[in-house]
């Protein structure tokens, strides 16, 4: 009997390691990153109750407990490719080649880039890449530093970069074009930033965004946006400027910015100059799904989840024989529904696996998802419950082709 | 000045004791036992990890996390690692990698 795969030891990963350890199973988790934790290392915010979610903590149990239970967990090992051989999945590492008969994906996600002139200067990096240098590896990405992109993810880690002395001159738009499309829409962005209010300390925005509910005052809301933004955390936030250029001769040196109409439209000869020795490019988070591409997963564009998605059921099956998904490969969550997911995957792989009945258990599991999901303090996307649903129809559609051809 | 966040109000301290030596370019810098390349880099300042192959533009780190592959660098003399995944090691020797000549550019004089 081979021992189960997993490809990344981010909360899902290793949340089905333990979940399949405890029930009896071998485990091997391969990671390429040189800490076990993924994307929730970086992670850390004040939760409702006064409790900080410290992502590094988070990581290090689930780590131990895992390394405890007597799973082998091997960081700094990419895999580059993957393929179905007779019975078995056969994983491609620059070192090593592995078989198994059941293999988990929960590779997490990515940050898709804003194009914008002068973003491949040194300097310039992705939100999380802020993140992760700043409260991983406790390095300053930069001393001041300019965000462009509002979302829920830029504004969490504005305030962590602020939490560890480092200054964010403001939070802010990409000037809208053809790619940067709604992340360059003030009137999107507020659309889309309604829903996190619930995180802003600040009375005015709590009580601003109820009002925001209506149309008409969002539109108004908008139009007398305060042209300097909005501050939270002290940082301001512009919904009414855009970054058009960053600046400087071979690393960052600031950024152009310009006011722009309620549309989106730069508004000439308002263009003023921001001195940054950083700058954080937040264009939000889609799922890494490469891996489950190759396997030959189908897969399904549902915005609500945040990209591509590969076609997976509630127990966390994909459509391929074998092939399990968990975590933000399968929609853009926190990292406790990542986990939840974990949990529902493992255990679907020890009850296919023959080792023991887990139908009640997955269905417990199942439910935990959903539990997690209603409970979730921060949410990517409002209608991320409408996502999934969409996903569950396709995977009926799917079961019933299958049910076709096999009729046939 | 060090751009180390050594006190943290959540986080707490920063062990920074295990200190190594490796270079960079030729330069001697110093770094904690097992952080990262970019970040060892960055901690002493240094941002430009590179020069593009083909425009020979200076680049720096992106994702810090594997997946852009724009911090690739040669460590003892393996090309293409990544400074975001690699912990340094003592006496690690890391060089940029440098504009190559390629032979899909058009070399006629009047595109020099």
């Amino acid at each position: 009997m081979s021992k189960v795969i997993i490809i990344g030891a981010g909360p899902a990963g290793l949340s089905a390691a333990i979940t399949i350890a405890e029930n009896g199973l071998e485990v091997l988790v391969l990671d390429e990153y040189m800490i076990a934790g993924g994307r929730l290392l970086g992670q850390l915010y004040e939760e409702p109750n006064g409790n900080w979610w410290n992502g590094i903590k988070e990581s290090k149990q689930l780590y131990e407990k895992a390394l405890d239970l007597g799973v082998k967990i091997q960081l700094h090992t990419a895999v580059s490719n993957l393929e179905k051989i007779d019975s078995s999945w056969v994983i491609y590492t620059a070192t090593e080649t592995y078989y198994t008969s059941h293999l988990l994906l929960a590779t997490g996600a990515t940050e898709a880039p804003l194009p914008i002139p002068g973003w491949t200067l040194p300097g310039v990096m992705s939100v999380g890449a802020a993140q992760v240098m700043t409260n991983v590896h406790r390095v300053k990405p930069g001393n001041r530093g300019v965000i462009i992109g509002v979302n829920v993810l830029s504004s969490a880690i504005a305030m962590e970069l602020q939490l560890a002395g480092v200054q964010v001159a403001c939070i802010t738009l990409p000037k809208m074009s053809l790619v940067t499309k709604e992340s360059g829409n003030p009137m999107n962005v507020m659309n889309s930033l309604l829903h996190v209010s619930h995180m802003a300390p600040s009375a005015f925005v709590k009580f601003g965004s109820k009002l925001m509910k209506i149309e008409f005052m969002k539109k108004m809301g908008i139009t007398f946006f305060p042209k300097n933004g909005v501050k939270m955390w002290d940082i301001p936030i512009m919904l009414r400027k855009a970054v058009i250029e960053i600046y400087g001769d071979n690393e960052v040196e600031g950024v152009t910015m310009a006011t722009i109409s309620p549309t989106g439209e730069v508004i000439p000869g308002t263009e003023e100059k921001v001195q940054a020795d950083f700058v954080c490019i937040a264009g939000g988070l889609y799922p890494l799904a490469e891996l489950a591409a190759v396997a030959g997963c189908p897969f399904y564009h549902i915005e609500e989840l945040g990209g591509y998605v590969p076609l997976h059921n509630e127990r966390m099956e994909t459509a391929l024989e074998g092939l399990y998904v968990a975590g933000n490969i399968t929609g853009i969550e926190g990292a406790k529904v990542a986990a939840s997911q974990g949990v529902a995957a493992g255990l679907s792989i020890v009850h296919n696996n023959g080792t023991s009945n887990q139908e009640q258990n997955i269905k417990k599991a199942i439910q935990d998802i959903e539990h997690t999901r209603d409970n979730a303090f921060i949410q990517f996307h409002p209608a991320v419950k409408e996502g999934k649903q969409k996903l569950q129809h396709y995977w009926e559609e799917h079961l019933n082709t299958v049910k076709d051809m096999v009729g046939n | 000045m060090t751009k180390r966040i050594i006190d943290h109000p959540i986080l707490g301290k920063l062990d920074d004791t295990d200190i190594i030596s490796f270079t960079f370019n030729n330069k001697e810098y110093r770094g904690l036992k097992n952080e990262s390349l970019a970040a060892a880099l960055l901690a002493n300042g240094v941002r430009t990890l590179r020069s593009h192959e083909e425009s020979g533009a200076p680049r720096g780190i992106y994702c810090n996390i594997g997946h852009c592959f724009e911090c690739r660098v040669t460590v003892d003399g393996q090309q293409g690692v990544r400074a975001c995944l690699t912990p340094i090691k003592e006496n690690m020797v890391v060089t940029s990698n440098e504009k190559l000549l390629t032979t899909v550019r058009d070399w006629r004089p009047e595109n020099e």
